[in-house]
């Protein structure tokens, strides 16, 4: 097959349609390897777009390759959690035996070694990806085992199953875990009620989205209910957020793995709610291996007459399609993820208008998360006032928390909601605990004398990521891994986020080499007042958080980085003079500069 | 009750300035000197320190220091330490020392491709190789702005600088006034 | 007729239009880099961010509604506009000395309104190559704010689509052309579209066609950004 029919059966399977572009881009690279200008100008003629548009998309998305890639593409997760697994040694030890520098293709094209933003493994790292398939618990020994068959060009098809295992790791189990329901009962029940009475138990059940932000689920779903469709195709669509993409979080990774039903089924009650017939799961791309046995769940439920028309004999119709992210954490954010599933770079949309009026393909949309659409499947089938129970009076429910970092037994952990802190740190075996950065990146640090504060939107509201980190972890380090995070994934949109994410990655990159000063923590200070107000999305308003916080609760672990109380140059001196000394050869006193603060 | 409004300037002594050029084309001093006959006003409120106009070599305690054109080798960082460790105040004066100008749009080259293109190109007249007398001083990898090695208390922009705008910069720090430029005064090119 | 406040002043506004637009035809400035009257908000440059209710938003993308008190030219947000100007300085290369399009640059004029004295941060400088491909018109990448005028013109006026955003973040973001070569010169852009005379800074410049105007006789020189706003109004 050449590579014009190949992208040719993408095209046709996709039926031309430029709204589907990121799936099409994703198909025609796991199929060519990448994305060479020919092939780009070939898709952009057949969907009818202009070319510079499909380049702009293919460039936004990190797992798109528009030059040419090594034949075996490795990608370390390069989470906090990851490098105190030890990640930085085994990347250092996988280019010194390829004989590679990091980011840089091998010559003969063989392979690259890259890193990238954490890949929801936190509880079994270090992790990576390999031509874009998870593989967990890299240790030494497999490293040399991999390198061997990278060498030998064995394909990753052929390597050995265990590394690519995933483990669920749930260690606790609450109401949504433990359920027992079978494929169907909550739909059933939602049917029986009707979709106004079952919206009615979701509103007095008052569940709140679980990706974070905690809006009211009843009133998301009333107002795109009550919004109405328009242009030639009206039409409501329900949207499962399924781009896990905050470090250090990978419960919905176990959801759709251990309870891909329930997911599935919560979409479909939303879709009835809202008068959907057409739902979309946006899994994020790290989350690959999950398509297949995903595709498998909806063929069953087709097949059992939970998805498509007459559902359950009624005359409800829907039906469920999955489209994959490619490496891009702000799609995340709502209408971000919407852009996506149109094809576009994923930035954030101007709101309001706001997607449950104006969303997907400019039609009313409800985007939820994994999580919420799982535990409305409860409510519709144990009622509000069952599901009320659970959890505190603003925080109904359980939530699903994703422990890593130091403790014997990271992985998912069911509460109620108002659990304290130091009821998880006990339960996962976690002594000695500084710190535990709450809802990832975006979220927040506690420090230890907080540990008695709730997991609950009233006190600590979190889209689950619970990473421990003990007295013994440098605050410091954790506060600038997640500053080159936020430098890496914000879109470029907006000037503060833009410039603001790369100015913080590099004062702190340069506090880091000992080159920082007083005026350095003024400038941070500053920087977060500036995003958090300015930025377009929530990507930048919270992208100085982890600075914020460890430089209110962790000062020291940067003051006793600052050379010294002055004013610091912002770049090594002497090190400026490098290529002038190679090319003249010179090492003599006068070819040296004296560094800041040793003047 | 306030104090008695004292009746005797505030400036006793006249105020000691330095000035020098580092990687510029003394664009700004000319323009210094286009505030033509008002230097004789600012003789009788200043005197010079090291400067192109006094020829002195090194600066000595200073009040106020102005500096003309961006960091391009070592020598130019080493003349803009002494400056800020000898002046209370020092000015960015120009494009270049406030964003590196001209001699900065070297920066998107490889310094070691700019050397071997000026110095062993066949085409060229130079075959003496790179030079490398310790004598000379090393040019940095890219060229800077002063205040990504020093703290700099005020900028004044231009290229060159306005000599009205020079002489307002002057006259307000001497009056002990934030200084500040108008319409017309603040300018980039 | 529905009004609202900005720094005290009534300012009257019709049904739907945004705080910039009511603001704007009433001859008030707000600093903006990426909005023009002609086109529908982009709202990515935030040098329009102004205070409501004591919340941050985007003059360019609010819409005014009456009663409204707006917080504009503030000290407060004044440093943050500054700030942000410094912040396209230091990510560009923005040399105005051999810039053609000196004095009549909005970043530079704004800068200028907003007193910037230096670029503050340590600069990025970054590596943009020119495209000088096409025979009548240069690009040069390196004064690039990122606006997205240029892409709206030649879409809604041009109906050509020669550029497009694309890229992430600060390293990928960057303007894409429509040509398989990535050039100019392999599009059908010409000299008379509108996206040919919408770049409000130094990127989309008429080749062999310069200081037709000397420095110092601009349109910038003449008179503050702000008091042209004032001067335009009806």
């Amino acid at each position: 097959m050449s590579d014009t029919d190949t992208i040719d059966a993408v095209l046709e399977r996709h039926r031309r349609d430029g709204t589907r572009l990121v799936q099409i881009l994703r198909e025609t690279q796991e199929q060519l390897g990448w994305l060479a200008p020919a092939t780009l100008t070939h898709i952009a003629a057949a969907i009818g777009w202009p070319r510079a548009e499909v380049s702009g998309t293919a460039s936004f998305y990190s797992f798109f390759h528009t030059r040419p890639r090594g034949r075996y593409c490795v990608l370390w997760s390069d989470n906090i959690t990851d490098r105190m697994l030890g990640n930085g040694e085994l990347i250092d030890a996988m280019c010194k035996k390829l004989w590679l520098e990091p980011g840089r293709v091998s010559e003969d094209g063989l392979v690259s070694v890259n890193t990238t933003s954490c890949t929801g493994m936190g509880d079994q790292g270090p992790a990576l990806l390999v031509n874009y398939r998870a593989v967990t618990g890299m240790s030494q020994a497999r490293l040399g085992e991999m390198v061997g068959l990278i060498r030998s060009e064995v394909p990753v098809a052929e390597w050995p199953a265990d590394w690519f295992a995933v483990a669920d790791n749930i260690r606790r189990k609450d109401i949504l875990l433990a359920h027992d329901l079978a494929p169907g009962q909550a739909l059933a029940a939602a049917l029986e009620r009707g979709p106004e009475q079952t919206l009615a138990e979701i509103k007095d059940a008052r569940l709140r989205g679980r990706g974070g932000a905690g809006f009211a689920t009843g009133l998301k779903w009333e107002a795109c209910r009550n919004a109405p469709g328009s242009g030639s195709n009206p039409a409501h669509y329900v949207v499962c957020n399924a781009d896990e993409g905050e470090p250090g979080t990978f419960k919905d990774r176990v959801l759709l793995t251990s309870c891909a039903d329930l997911v599935f089924e919560g979409m479909s009650i939303a879709g009835l709610v809202v008068g959907a017939k057409k739902g979309l799961l946006y899994l994020r791309g790290e989350y690959r291996y999950l398509l297949e046995p995903l595709e498998l769940a909806l063929a069953a439920r087709r097949s059992a007459g939970l998805l498509g028309g007459n559902i359950l004999d009624s005359d409800f119709e829907f039906d469920i399609e999955i489209h994959l992210g490619a490496g891009a954490y702000i799609c995340g954010e709502e209408s971000a993820l919407i852009e996506s599933l149109e094809g576009k770079p994923g930035r954030p949309r101007i709101r309001p208008p706001f997607p449950v009026t104006r969303g997907y393909l400019d039609q009313p949309t409800t985007v939820n998360n994994v999580e919420t659409l799982a535990a409305a499947c409860l409510i519709a089938t144990h009622g509000a006032a069952w599901y009320a129970q659970h959890g505190t009076e603003k925080s109904t429910g359980t939530k699903l928390l994703s422990v890593s970092g130091d403790c014997e037994r990271p992985g998912i952990y069911e509460y109620p909601y108002g659990v304290t802190v130091r009821q998880v740190l006990e339960d996962c075996g976690a002594s000695d605990s500084q710190a535990v950065q709450i809802s990832g990146p975006s979220g927040v640090c506690v420090a230890e004398d907080e540990f008695s504060r709730r997991i609950a939107f009233e006190d600590l509201p979190t889209a689950g990521a619970f990473m421990i980190f003990d007295e013994t972890r440098d605050m410091f380090e954790v506060a600038r891994n997640f500053a080159h995070f936020f430098a890496h994934e914000s879109c470029g949109f907006c000037t503060p986020c833009r410039v603001g994410t790369t100015l913080v990655r590099n004062m702190m990159d340069k506090i880091a080499q000992s080159h920082g000063s007083p005026y350095d923590i003024d400038e941070l200070f500053k920087l977060h007042r500036l995003m958090q107000g300015a930025s377009h999305c929530g990507l930048g308003n919270s992208a100085c958080n982890p600075v914020f916080d460890t430089l209110n609760k962790f000062r020291p672990a940067y003051e006793r980085r600052l050379k010294s109380l002055d004013y610091e140059p912002a770049f090594d001196l002497d090190a400026a003079l490098s290529q002038a000394r190679q090319m003249t050869g010179r090492d003599d006193a006068a070819a040296h500069l004296q560094n800041g603060g040793e003047a | 009750m306030n104090a008695p409004m004292s009746a005797t300037p505030p400036l006793a002594k006249k105020l000691r300035v330095a000035t020098t050029s580092l990687a510029g084309c003394f664009g700004c001093h000319m323009s210094l000197l286009d505030i033509d006959e008002r230097i004789l006003k600012l003789l009788e409120l200043v005197e010079f320190d090291r400067s192109p106009l006094t020829d002195i070599k090194h600066c000595g305690p200073c009040d106020l220091g102005l500096i003309e054109g961006g960091l391009c080798n070592a020598e130019n960082v080493h003349v803009l330490r002494e400056f800020r460790s000898h002046c209370k105040i020092l000015v960015a004066v120009g494009a270049c020392a406030i964003n590196g100008g001209l001699p900065a749009q070297r920066n998107h080259l490889d310094l070691r491709d700019v050397l071997e293109e000026v110095y062993q190109t066949e085409y060229l007249t130079s075959h003496g190789g790179i030079p490398n007398d310790p004598e000379l001083p090393l040019p940095l990898n890219k060229v800077h702005p002063i205040h990504e090695v020093v703290k700099v208390d005020y900028f004044l922009p231009g290229c060159p600088p306005p000599a009205d705008a020079i002489w307002k910069l002057l006259t307000d720090l001497l009056a002990g006034r934030t200084p500040t430029l108008g319409h017309g005064l603040l300018h980039y090119d | 007729m529905n009004i609202f406040q900005l720094d005290g002043e009534d300012i009257p506004f019709r049904a739907g239009q945004t705080v910039m637009q009511a603001a704007t035809r009433h001859g008030v400035y707000i600093p903006h880099l990426c909005w023009h009257p002609d086109f529908a908000a982009h709202g990515s440059c935030k040098l329009c961010t102004v205070k409501v209710n004591g919340r941050f938003g985007s003059a360019c993308t609010l819409e005014a509604q009456p009663g409204m008190n707006v917080e504009n030219r503030t000290t407060e947000l004044d440093d943050k506009r500054r700030t942000m100007l410094q912040m396209f300085f230091v990510e560009g290369n923005h040399f105005c000395p051999s810039c053609e399009k000196s004095g009549n640059c909005a970043l530079q004029a704004t800068a200028y309104e907003l007193k910037m004295m230096s670029p503050h941060f340590d600069m990025f400088y970054p590596d943009r190559p020119v495209d000088a491909s096409h025979p009548d018109v240069l690009l040069d990448f390196n004064r690039c704010i990122m606006c997205s005028l240029c892409v709206t013109a030649s879409r809604e006026v041009d109906g050509k689509h020669v550029f497009a955003m694309g890229g992430r973040g600060i390293l990928g973001r960057r303007i894409h052309i429509n040509s398989e070569s990535g050039k100019l010169a392999d599009t059908d852009f010409a000299l008379t579209d509108r996206a040919a005379s919408i770049c409000p800074v130094g990127v989309i410049l008429e080749k062999r066609r310069g200081f037709a105007v000397p420095i110092g006789e601009r349109k910038y020189d003449k008179s503050p950004i702000s008091a042209q706003v004032k001067e335009k109004a009806p």
